[in-house]
């Protein structure tokens, strides 16, 4: 009646570890073994009773603050505030228009490079932060005539939407997002089982050539096009990100 | 002291991880204050050796730190009461009395109750796939398992865990380390 599979193998495939090969085999394996088919369902089930109890425990925010406060961080406590209240919209509007009144001032970059690692690091920082639950979209939808005139009002520039299901990335929505103090846009695109957030700002210079980076495992590129800034950010393979970047700007 | 940019990667790159640093360790531990400030001694740690993290995978980099430094909270705490092993006494023994049924008829107490009756060395394989979702190739970093036996070392966790859900009186869960 045992199966030695069972107790082997079947993990693997239960936790998505096999190769193709490897799992079309056990799947053939599964169709005569009652055994193993008895004990996928066991696992199956525990793991869903798991899930249904809910048994992560987030850290506490007082634990949050202590570890704040010893690392001597600046940040405050709210790191992931759940929603952008309307005052903080009107902020880094304020702080929106300062920033392009200095940078028509000063055009040129004074450390390109230290601009690069922060911009990165933040633009990580704010595509982490829109995968937390009920952050990644405000505005739910795979149409591009209701996504772009969402953001009228919402920001001082329009952000071109564009769909890309038929290319294999399905638009699927938008939302505004904070990124080094100013309002943009951010859409979000689907890549099978990734999300690659786009994030659209206006600026004074010229078009420029993609420049791409990683950091912890997260794809950045980074573009001009038209006046404005594009950087797209996900975890999915560079090459995905290199195709959409293609879609986006048409070339 | 980190200088100003490592500080800001440390903030971007490893508090986003804090939820996960201290589930761990609350599993680990078994409780909330201890999974606290061992929570709060390996993020402190993380901190001190961020200027030896030459990039990879932050999380697995990070709970390997805090897995590590639950296990020596554990061995530290040993000798007054055996931490690594399920302290039945402790924790009441389940019987049919009505309190006890009351436990069972609740799931997340019956589940509670069973993944802290397992060994640490399984409990851990556990808590990192099914609650943290890890691939087994950072399930191998974080525990130091060969990647060869992580697949095998959850087999028999969920051995485990399936008996002391079907059986909760059952010794057999709390025998193997």
């Amino acid at each position: 009646m045992s199966c030695n599979r069972s107790t082997t193998i079947l993990h693997g495939y239960f936790d998505n570890e096999l190769d193709v090969l490897g799992a079309a085999d056990f799947e053939r394996h599964l169709e005569q073994c009652p055994n193993c088919s008895s004990a996928l369902e066991t696992l199956k089930s525990i793991r869903s009773s798991l899930n249904v109890a809910q048994l992560y425990e987030k850290a506490p925010a007082e634990l949050r603050k202590k570890i704040l406060a010893r690392i001597g961080s600046t940040r405050s406590v709210a790191v992931f505030p759940k929603r952008t209240a309307v005052w903080q919209w009107v902020a880094a509007a304020l702080i929106l228009v300062t920033y392009i009144g200095l940078r028509v001032v000063s055009p040129h970059r004074a450390d390109t490079d230290k601009y690069e690692t922060v911009l990165a690091a933040e633009i990580i920082d704010a595509h982490l932060r829109s995968l937390q639950p009920g952050h990644l979209i405000d505005v739910v939808s795979t149409d591009q005539h209701t996504v772009k005139p969402w953001f009228d009002g919402k920001l001082d520039f329009s952000p071109p939407v564009q769909d890309f299901t038929d290319q294999g990335f399905p638009l699927q929505g938008g939302r505004v997002d904070v990124v080094h103090g100013r309002s943009v846009a951010a859409l979000v695109y689907g890549r099978r089982k990734h999300f690659i957030n786009v994030f659209i700002w206006p600026t004074n210079e010229k078009d420029v050539a993609p420049r791409s980076g990683s950091q912890q495992g997260y794809q950045w590129t980074e573009w001009h096009k038209d006046r404005m800034e594009f950087c797209a950010v996900s975890d999915a393979a560079p090459s995905a990100i290199e195709q959409l970047r293609i879609l986006l700007t048409g070339n | 002291m980190l200088d100003s940019q490592d500080q800001m990667r440390f903030e971007t790159l490893v508090l986003p991880h804090l939820d996960a640093a201290h589930n761990l360790a609350r599993w680990l531990l078994r409780g909330g204050a201890d999974a606290e400030d061992v929570t709060q001694e390996a993020m402190l740690r993380a901190y001190r050796f961020f200027g030896g993290f030459h990039g990879g995978d932050v999380r697995a980099w990070l709970l390997q730190i805090v897995r590590n430094t639950c296990f020596s909270w554990m061995e530290k705490n040993r000798r007054g009461k055996d931490m690594t092993e399920f302290d039945e006494g402790a924790h009441g023994p389940p019987g049919p009395n009505p309190e006890a049924l009351a436990i069972a008829a609740d799931a997340r107490g019956q589940l509670t109750h069973a993944l802290e009756a397992l060994p640490p060395r399984f409990r851990e394989v556990i808590v990192l796939r099914e609650l943290e979702g890890c691939s087994y190739k950072e399930i191998a970093i974080i525990t130091s398992i060969p990647i060869g036996t992580v697949m095998s070392t959850l087999s028999r966790a969920r051995h485990q865990l399936q008996l002391a859900l079907v059986d909760p009186v059952s010794k057999e869960a709390t025998r193997e380390l």
